[in-house]
């Protein structure tokens, strides 16, 4: 087993929390995730910058740029294998959301029956906006008979060939026309991951521009498709986050996140990966009166069920269950000794957490038949009584209790406020009777806000945990930037204190500032998990959709002329790419850090920076440091603003009565 | 800090919904369930909560629905650390108050004796002089003013300014702005409205300066007042609020003016203000919210933040304009007295009476005729033949004839009576001045206070000199004004004037729908209605009683892009329903495709649509075969089961409803009034007022048939308001109607 590796623990992670659990773990010989990371260095060139091609049995083939390796067995030259493996990552990534999606609309036309005790519809002014994108009948109508007639529609778009998917209507107009003449609207979800595996097959498109249209189709499918199925339904059937609908509270959810959330004398469970469908029964049993009092009578003071990675986010921004960390702190968790059980469903889930577990009591769970692993305990969650299943495992940890030995709590969390889905944002700039983004604009326009940015993705042992960030963050919201995020990113930022509504006051720029206050928003938004970069999409369509109801509001007619970016500072997973290509797609610039995976190939990496601007209006782009992402995206916004001829503070328009004739009154 | 503003707001709403409650757990108990509860004569119930939530109370039990709504709406307040998002809390807790405020206000109307009057202008003397809610004859007449563009808006003032003096230069700013004011609450024991009436000025409807009540509650009216605006004539349907709420900030531009300190219940009414687009504008040192979004430009505005002690009166209403992002176009009159719409109606009585001229006491007349030589005309020459008032005794009267002379390239004889009727306007239009009547029965006074301020007849001469220039300068190059107060010379020139009155009217008489090819449209509405379409013809004018066909033209060649169009009649359709091709196309057009057919001379078949405007609105009245006729002014119950307003608001908006029809007054004596579904013929109810003011044109039509004061053969409120009724009078004097072929 490696000796802890020669980085400064300081090196490894900004979060104090983590780094007091890195210097526990060190003391105590566990291995972990930034140890093998050390243990991977130098990383492959070839695969690092895309050039490894193992897609058939001539090769593995390594490209160079120059000399005669500069081409693969099957005559592949650098741009295809790069591209191909691009194109791969997308398709990986669009599959694992989609199919998050999936099992989501499976169990909401089980739920719209009556079939699964626990769950019901319960943000029905949601499923009537829904309903009405797949053209189904609400008016009277019982919200199950509506809501079965949804999850068919959206289950029939994952095998669906040919057509359009109906959530892409939701772009702006000139958007979707754009695609349509590229011939990139998605068919179905399905086909087109399955039409990207085809084709990066051995000997198939071998012309990175045609695959690209492919790759940016399939991107498409996640981000318009499979996730944004995945967020609507599960909004629908767990609460759309910061209950904005009439007879909500339209209380946004408050919680602690970072270690300090695991509980020293309360039996803690642990939540990790990405499906709210178990967690969310996880919480309802951990209330029940029944195992409370078993878990009183284990000697424990309560149940504490807190998350990780986008599990967490799920239950957290719909809830306010307290988050244990995200993905670097999967293993620290453990390490604290203070956790009775960890349920795990799919990506992103360390195969050394039962090893790690190994050394406490800890039970590691798998809990769906798409994911096992040694060394877990295979729970199959019934899908007919979820509940039933939830409580079984509560009751397992209740029962882990008395194994608990030492434990080493890091006494570090913070507080935030989440919750800001799409329906939240609108409710919470004009309430229950003039909800909208015309406040955003209008402050976009009037330079208070000067842009907005999607700040999203993972964490990377490769570089510092956290870090870049929060660093690229508070650089932003210092720069009137409002910062909207989701994932491990938000879980990042939340933990560095910057979701509270105080930091507003502390951190942010003037314009910012003033605007945060009177809303009463922290000056960084949690939107949620990863699925749930859907809901920027959604937010980035209504920002453009505000201004064509009402000219004054005008941020241009696309997103791509929006004042807008997204990173993925610290991104990992072929997810991130699937999401980084869905938004560039959608005319977003989006900066990536850590390492670019098509440096292999200039000409295509110089098609997906440059050219890309031309064809889609964004583009993607690469920076290291977070001062330096920040400064590329700020002066994009810039540009935007200039575009807009919103660079300068407008003259006050005041309105005579021929000027108030032609306003609309919609 | 907004967040201090939020909290004193959602405070401020959970006292207002608690005080609601209270009196509505004492209605229950003094007056049960089933009391109704209304507003003055009103089609919208308690107009705020109708149109955010469609829902109708009527009873004091209904009221249990508006709780159910406050409770859901109400919001914590925000916590002082780690505080949720509070600005849509705020709204909500705004918009609670106003329902909570409805409960309040309108249960005061079942009190004995009753704290509000309920006509349009206040008594000139006593303490007695709140106004309450607007019913809906005085909304309508108002609205007019707020869609064709004389009154951009209403300042609501809540509390009382620091001095009378600094109050009535407030109001007389907001006057000359052409501004409503409504005038609401008090602080510290005052309101602005006491400060006003120690100071003697006249306040009402009439004066554009509306004292609703001293309670701040009664705030509540000037949304119920601007959510009706929406309703009758944006054609919004209740329940609607998103356009309801949209169509006021983007087409009413009101604030909210806070004079003195703020309370927590303020604030809420502030808060369910800015939910209308409403800004509010303080006097006091308070919490500004100045990012924008909700209202056009900032919500909350803090003068002592903005300006220096000392200019904080001075600046507020210019301030308050800006922030509401109202552009005010005033006409600038050289006269010593204030000038604009908010004092035509200025009364002058008796005991304040300088100087009157005419009425019949004694000659006068005003004419105004166009010269066809450019030398004929000295602009601006202003000539008094005769003396002037300066040395006059207060109470004396003087003759006075007016003569205007216009030169312009594109002046034509037609425009003469257009341009005429507007000496009436401008005239009243100035503060101490007060004219009534036309031609050679004109009226008019000068005010003691208007003749210390330094007004003069040789004004008069300046307000047309200024504002004909302003209004039709398109037309009129060059205008010259003699004043004659001579008598001799005013009997003369009267003699002169009345030969042209007497040849425009053969003109006018003469013009028939069949003599033109043009008709003009009129969308001056479509700022509030903006599906409705006017079509005028030389036999129908606009329904409003505002613009004839020769007013139109005028209109048209002075503003060639304003609201009034020429529409070539085209290829005729069906001559008798008076249908033509170039009408239809216009009409589908300019209605943005709403509309698609339009039938001049049928209120059965493709009637024309309303704005809400219409002077009198025509219903069929099936067991009779007629049709009744109701103006605006009458409130009482008709023979067709519903109140004016009640039609009103079933017609308004730009909506083609057959069987109904909103129309001027002048169209009924025209030969072509419904000549499609048998004419004037089926007339066969119609209020006396409404009587009163036709019987002498119908009449001389009706004779033309053989009819002998065919207007006794109609039904009235004396006769009845039943259809039963009314037929029972029509078959004792055997009324036509009932002769004629079914309408349908």
């Amino acid at each position: 087993m490696p000796k802890s590796n020669d980085r400064k623990t300081t090196d490894k992670s900004r979060d104090l929390a983590a780094q007091h659990m890195i210097d526990v773990a060190a003391k105590k010989d566990l291995s972990l995730v930034w140890d093998r990371q050390s243990a991977q260095a130098p990383p492959c060139p070839f695969g690092s910058a895309g050039m490894c091609c193992s897609i058939c049995a001539m090769g593995p083939c390594g490209i160079m740029k120059e000399g005669k390796r500069d081409r693969g067995v099957c005559g592949a030259t650098a741009d295809t294998v790069v591209s191909r493996n691009f194109a791969r990552m997308i398709a990986a990534g669009a599959a694992a959301h989609s199919d998050h999606g999936r099992e989501v609309a499976e169990m909401f036309i089980r739920t719209a029956r009556g079939e699964v005790p626990g769950y019901e519809i319960k943000d029905e002014d949601k499923l009537h906006r829904v309903a009405e994108l797949y053209g189904i009948e609400t008016a009277d109508r019982d919200k199950n008979e509506i809501a079965e007639d949804v999850g068919r529609a959206a289950l029939a778009e994952f095998g669906q060939n040919s057509g359009e998917l109906a959530f892409i209507k939701r772009a702006p107009e000139k958007r979707v026309e754009l695609w349509r003449e590229m011939g990139i609207v998605p068919r179905g979800i399905d086909r087109e991951v399955v039409e990207t595996l085809h084709r990066t097959h051995m000997g198939v498109d071998q012309d990175y521009r045609n695959l690209m249209l492919q790759g940016a189709r399939t991107s498409l499918a996640d981000g318009w498709g499979g996730s944004m199925i995945a967020t609507e339904l599960q909004d629908i059937m767990f609460e759309t986050p910061g209950h904005p609908w009439p007879t909500a509270d339209r209380i946004p959810p408050r919680a602690r996140l970072n270690l300090g959330v695991l509980e020293e004398d309360q039996v803690n469970i642990i939540v990790h990966g990405h499906e709210p469908l178990l967690s969310e029964m996880v919480v309802v049993a951990s209330k029940d009166p029944e195992l409370l009092e078993l878990a009183e009578e284990a000697g424990a003071s309560g149940i504490n069920v807190s998350g990780i990675c986008c599990t967490a986010n799920e239950i957290l921004v719909r809830h306010g269950v307290p988050v244990a960390g995200n993905f670097l702190q999967q293993e620290l968790a453990i390490a604290t000794g203070a956790v009775e059980m960890m349920l795990v469903d799919v990506q992103c889930v360390m195969q050394s957490l039962p090893r790690v577990a190994a050394d406490f009591h800890t039970e590691v769970v798998t809990t769906t038949e798409k994911a096992h692993m040694q060394g877990a305990t295979p729970a199959a969650f019934d899908e007919d009584a979820p509940l039933e299943s939830a409580r079984d495992l509560v009751r397992r940890a209740i029962e882990n209790y008395h194994q608990r030995r030492a434990v080493d709590i890091p006494d570090i969390s913070s507080d935030a406020v989440t919750g800001f889905s799409h329906e939240y944002i609108n409710y919470m700039l004009g309430g229950s009777f003039r909800g909208s983004y015309a406040p955003l604009n209008s402050n976009i326009i009037d330079g208070r806000i000067r842009g907005v940015a999607g700040v999203v993705g993972c964490n990377n042992p490769a570089v510092k945990h956290d870090a870049t960030h929060v660093a690229l963050v508070e650089e932003l919201i210092a720069n009137d930037v409002l910062v909207v995020q989701t994932g491990c990113a938000a879980i990042a930022s939340a933990k560095a204190d910057l979701m509270r509504p105080e930091a507003a006051m502390e951190k942010a720029g003037d314009g910012l500032r003033e605007v945060c206050e009177t809303v009463g928003i922290p000056p960084v938004l949690h939107a949620g998990s990863c699925v749930d970069n859907s809901r920027i999409l959604v937010a980035l369509s209504e920002m453009v959709n505000v201004g064509q109801r009402e000219g004054r509001l005008s941020l241009g007619d696309d997103i791509s002329d929006l004042p807008v970016a997204g990173a993925a500072p610290e991104w990992m997973s072929e997810k991130a790419i699937a999401i980084g290509q869905y938004f560039v797609t959608s005319g977003v610039f989006t900066v990536f850090g850590v390492n670019f995976p098509t440096t292999g190939s200039e000409e295509f990496t110089d098609f997906l920076f440059e050219e890309y601007k031309d064809i889609l209006g964004g583009s993607w782009a690469f920076e290291e440091s977070p001062e330096d992402m920040a400064a590329r995206m700020i002066d994009h916004i810039d540009e935007k603003r200039k575009a807009l001829g919103i660079d300068r503070a407008r003259e006050r328009i005041l309105f005579d009565m021929e000027m108030r004739r032609k306003i609309d009154t919609e | 800090m907004s967040k201090l503003i939020a909290s004193a707001a959602i405070r401020g709403a959970h006292q207002a919904r608690n005080t609601a409650k209270e009196r509505f757990e004492e209605a229950l108990e003094k007056f049960g369930e089933d009391q109704v509860v209304e507003l003055p004569n009103t089609a919208y119930y308690l107009p705020v909560f109708y149109g955010m939530t469609g829902q109708e109370v009527e009873t004091v039990g209904d009221m249990r629905k508006i709780f159910d709504k406050v409770d859901q709406l109400l919001p914590p307040e925000p916590d002082q650390d780690l505080w949720v998002p509070y600005l849509g809390h705020t709204l909500d807790a705004g918009m609670a108050t106003l329902f909570a405020d409805e409960v309040t206000e309108s249960l005061k109307y079942l009190e004995d004796p009753l704290p509000y009057r309920t006509e349009e202008d206040c008594p000139m003397e006593g303490d007695d002089f709140w106004l309450g809610a607007a019913d809906d004859i005085v909304f309508r007449k108002r609205g007019l003013e707020f869609v064709d563009g004389t009154a951009p808006g209403f300042a609501a003032i809540v509390g009382s300014a620091p001095t009378n003096e600094i109050a009535v230069e407030i109001a007389r700013e907001l006057q000359e702005k052409n501004l409503y004011v409504f005038l609401i609450g008090e602080s510290g024991g005052k309101s602005i409205a006491e400060q006003l009436r120690e100071e003697g000025v006249q306040m009402g409807w009439d004066n554009r300066l509306v004292p609703f009540g001293k309670d701040t509650s009664s705030a509540v009216f000037a949304l119920g007042f601007a959510a009706r605006v929406a309703m009758a004539f944006g054609g919004v349907q209740p329940g609607d609020y998103s356009r309801i709420l949209n169509y006021n900030k983007n087409r009413t531009f009101a604030f909210v003016m806070a004079l003195g300190e703020v309370t927590d219940e303020e604030y809420a009414r502030a808060a369910g203000a800015i939910n209308f687009g409403f800004p509010a504008i303080a006097d006091t040192d308070i919490p500004e919210i100045l990012p924008t979004g909700v209202c056009t430009y900032e919500h909350v505005v803090s003068m002592p933040k903005q300006t220096e002690e000392d200019k904080i009166h001075e600046e507020i209403v210019t301030r308050a304009i800006e922030v509401r992002g109202l552009k005010v176009e005033v006409s600038e009159v050289p006269v010593p007295v204030s000038y604009g719409p908010a004092f035509e109606g200025e009364i002058i009585r008796k005991d304040d009476l300088m100087v009157e001229f005419g009425g019949q006491r004694t000659p006068a007349f005003e004419y105004l005729r166009m010269r066809e030589r450019s030398e004929d005309v000295e602009d601006g020459d202003i000539e008094i033949i005769g003396p002037d008032i300066d040395d006059l005794d207060p109470g004396s009267r003087l003759p006075l004839g007016i003569l205007v002379e216009v030169y312009g390239r594109d002046m034509q004889d037609d425009f003469e009576p257009v341009l005429e009727r507007m000496i009436h306007t401008y005239i009243n239009e100035a503060s101490g001045a007060w004219h009534q009547g036309q031609r050679d029965i004109n009226w008019m006074r000068i005010s003691k206070d208007g003749f210390e301020e330094g007004l003069r007849v040789k004004h008069f001469g300046d307000i047309l000199h200024a504002r004909l220039h302003q209004d039709y300068g398109a037309v009129a190059d060059k205008i010259q004004v003699k004043l004659f107060t001579d008598e001799d010379e005013v009997k003369k020139w009267r003699e002169e004037a009345r030969e042209a009155y007497h040849q425009r009217d053969e003109r006018i008489m003469g013009m028939t729908d069949e003599s033109v090819d043009t008709y003009y449209s009129c969308i001056l509405c479509q700022s509030f209605a903006p599906n409705h379409v006017c079509i005028i013809t030389p036999q129908r004018s606009g329904l409003c009683g505002g613009y004839s066909w020769l007013d139109a033209k005028a209109n048209y060649q002075i503003i060639p892009t304003g609201p009034n169009q020429p529409v070539d009649k085209g290829e005729t359709i069906d001559e008798t329903l008076g249908q033509w091709k170039g009408v239809n196309d216009y009409l589908a057009e300019a209605s943005r495709g709403n509309l698609e057919r339009f039938s001049a001379y049928s209120m059965v078949h493709d009637p024309m649509t309303s704005c809400g405007c219409f002077e009198c609105i025509a219903v069929m009245l099936p067991q009779t075969n007629g049709i009744m006729i109701v103006p605006r002014e009458y409130s009482e119950m008709t023979p067709c089961g519903m109140r004016f307003s009640t039609l009103a608001g079933q017609i308004g908006g730009g909506v083609q409803t057959p069987g109904f029809v909103g129309h001027s007054k002048l169209y009924i004596s025209s030969d072509k009034f419904i000549s499609a579904d048998g004419g004037y013929e089926r007339i066969v109810w119609m209020p006396k007022m409404l009587k009163d003011d036709v019987r002498e044109r119908l009449n001389e039509r009706a004779a033309e048939d053989g009819y002998d004061d065919f207007v006794s053969m109609i039904a009235d409120e004396d006769v009845g308001s039943t259809e039963e009724e009314v037929l029972a009078f029509l078959q004792e004097v055997g009324h036509p109607a009932l002769e004629l072929n079914p309408m349908m």
